[in-house]
């Protein structure tokens, strides 16, 4: 377990820095963003005590140091206590967080576990059949790669949604649905669920094809690998001798990946107006909604954060070397 | 976007050292080797056309990318006086493409510097100095990793407001911040295998110093590595600044990624605009595809067993029915180099 809780305070550092980061910007930067957070706001009546609590969060006329400033801001962050978003009339960021962050885990959860198992088994086939059509796969693979995912997701809509019309193009249900645990809403959720998911496996299931290809043509190469064939096992033994030992890179490849693909997926949710936090996240962009923007580096930072934890879990678990040493 | 999650691993782990000298082999056969490639010949012509692009692209747009045409109301399809149609704003679409390239390269093209410049100093520092440095920069550069980059550029030019969003190095230089850790991480691991090389202990035992050891003896040695990082950043840049920009982040006028800015405010992919999004989307993916092309035949290079996929056609079949009549496939190194001697003899 050695390994396990090394990786635990790793991500526990991580955590505070990005916590750290939270505080420290707004103060670096020039410019007070209290004012500008009040120039945008219309409609609203803004009283002593909200600009009182923007003051505090921003450090604006604070009769406290910095340091002061520091540890009363980890505590309201240990509280769960992340400010108040002005685009959203003042009600707290970590409520307004709440209520898009099911849409979000549930969409990138799935769409990553999907394009994460596709993705390594094509890369292993790939890898195995070296030199035959499949090679042609490549340089596809390398043009979803490259392309942001949003243009993909524009894509989709228009080659699914507007022309096909096979899939809604945008939120997350029928607006007359309530949601329910019941049959019709579940799969109204699915069917609109389809075409985010789908952008988001095409797009990051690239990268794993890559990843699992490369590694695979350096594991086929192994004597173990020559030995079984030599025995005259069947192909498929073979192969699955050969791809549980090159998998081990991809599961932790994983860490430096999930990164990449939520800052993509996030911005796919966009193109579709998903109700996750990516649509929280243009929101906040256009509001100048700084403490909404805060609190969602700070929350999509955790659950970036746990989905590594999650990771390291599993490499233990595949990988009875990690287990030795403890 | 999701780059860099193969190449890491191919770079990151290099497998065999061995395979990773490019400074042994001698010079006249690296010059050849690097152009045979057709993924590196691929990649550098895409490239180079995007450059002139954004060169020559502002002289020969026809028309000004802001200026305002006919009064219809909606955006009109690709036509002779619009060769790309028109946005709802009547603005040329054509005329857009052309100029929306230069800002973003020059970005990308500062971040990849100021990055790389960033992952050689932390990457060779820690991998050089081992113990503690070692522990603290490593933890430094996964930190940088892990953390979702999007979220925290978000707040950084959100805060930053209006003064940020013009200014091409200050992005550049904020895209670079959290663009160095994969370089820095890569060049660490490569670093350590070479540490411990005899040549480099004989070159410490002659008594040279530590600054000319590792200016002289290690750098050059990276150089395959070293490229392949400052590619991955430009790419990293691209896709960055295409998505400020595409947020409206960054000043959207006019680079691709503000082109899907407007696109997206005026639900062009709800109401089949497709000339509005598809050309800058399509020259982001290409540009991107470059990149990561390049990318390919440099990992191919390092590794030479990656590289099956870059043989001619005739030799890439044969084989193919090579390796399909021994079940299971070998390392092709030995054998493409006979081929080639064939080829070459024929």
């Amino acid at each position: 377990m050695l390994v396990i809780s090394r990786r635990l305070f790793f991500y526990l550092v991580t955590a505070a820095v990005a916590i750290s980061l939270d505080f420290l910007i707004p103060r670096l930067i020039p410019g007070n963003p209290v004012d500008a957070i009040l120039s945008h706001m219309q409609g609203v009546t803004i009283t002593p005590a909200i600009i009182h609590a923007l003051d505090l969060q921003f450090g604006v006329n604070a009769h406290a140091s910095l340091w002061g400033q520091y540890v009363h801001y980890w505590n309201d962050v240990v509280h769960g206590n992340l400010g108040v978003s002005s685009g959203n009339g003042f009600e707290p960021v970590s409520t307004v967080i709440r209520q898009a962050l099911p849409y979000t885990l549930g969409l990138i959860g799935v769409a990553t576990v999907i394009s994460f198992v596709l993705g390594t088994v094509i890369g292993a086939l790939v890898a195995w059949k070296r030199g035959s059509w499949l090679d042609s796969l490549l340089p596809v693979v390398t043009f979803f790669q490259a392309a942001p995912y949003f243009f993909l997701a524009f894509l989709a809509i228009d080659l699914f949604a507007i022309t096909l019309g096979w899939f809604p193009s945008s939120r997350a249900a029928n607006a007359t649905d309530f949601p329910a645990f019941t049959w019709p809403y579940l799969t109204d959720l699915l069917d609109h669920a389809v075409l985010p998911a789908l952008t988001i496996v095409v797009a990051s299931a690239a990268g794993w094809i890559v990843g699992m290809r490369n590694v695979m043509l350096t594991t086929m190469d192994e004597d173990y690998v020559l030995i079984a064939a030599a025995k005259g096992l069947p192909k498929r033994r073979v192969i699955w001798y050969a791809a549980r030992n090159a998998i081990l890179p991809s599961v932790s490849g994983f860490a430096l990946a999930i990164g990449f693909i939520v800052s993509g997926a996030l911005l796919t949710e966009i193109v579709f107006s998903y109700p996750g936090l990516g649509s929280l996240l243009v929101q906040a962009v256009s509001d100048n909604d700084y403490p909404l923007m805060q609190g969602l580096f700070l929350i999509i930072t955790f659950a970036v954060l746990a989905a590594n934890l999650i990771a390291d879990f599993v490499y233990v678990f595949l990988d009875p070397r990690t287990r030795q040493e403890a | 976007m999701a780059v860099g999650i193969g190449t890491e691993q191919v770079t990151g782990g290099v497998p065999r050292p061995d395979a990773a000298l490019p400074g042994m082999a001698p010079r006249r056969q690296r010059a050849l080797r690097l152009p045979r490639s057709p993924k590196i010949i691929a990649g550098l012509a895409m490239l180079a056309f995007f450059v002139l692009l954004s060169v020559i692209g502002p002289l020969v747009a026809p028309y000004s990318p802001d200026q305002i045409f006919a009064n219809s109301p909606v955006p009109l399809p690709p036509s002779a006086a619009h060769w790309l149609g028109t946005t709802n704003l009547q603005q040329d679409v054509f005329s857009q493409l052309l100029v929306g390239g230069g800002d973003m390269l020059l970005v990308a093209f500062i971040a990849g510097v100021i990055a790389t410049a960033l992952s050689v100093v932390m990457g060779v520092t820690a991998g050089y100095l081992g113990g503690l440095a070692d522990d603290l920069l490593s933890m430094l550069a996964n930190i940088f990793l892990v953390m979702p980059a999007l979220p925290l550029l978000v707040i950084l030019f959100g805060f930053l407001g209006k003064s940020g969003s013009n200014d091409l190095f200050l992005i550049g230089f904020i895209i670079s911040v959290t663009g160095w850790a994969w370089g820095a991480r890569v060049l660490r691991a490569q670093t350590l295998t070479l540490r411990n090389r005899d040549y480099i202990d004989s070159a410490k035992i002659i008594g040279e110093r530590r600054s000319r050891i590792i200016f002289s003896e290690v750098l050059p040695n990276l150089t395959p590595i070293v490229a392949s990082s400052f590619l991955f950043t430009v790419l990293y840049a691209v896709g960055t600044y295409t998505a400020m920009a595409f947020l409206g982040l960054v000043n959207p006028n006019w680079s691709w990624g503000g082109m899907l800015y407007y696109a997206q405010g005026a639900n062009a992919e709800l109401t089949g605009y497709w000339w509005w999004f598809i050309p800058p989307g399509l020259a982001v993916a290409l540009l991107g595809t470059s990149l990561v092309l390049l990318n390919f035949g440099i990992d191919e290079f390092i590794n030479p067993r990656l590289r099956a996929a870059g043989l001619s056609r005739r030799s890439a079949r044969r084989q193919a029915r090579a390796l399909r009549s021994q079940q299971f496939a070998l390392t092709p190194v030995v054998r493409t180099q006979q081929i080639h001697a064939e080829e070459g003899q024929a």
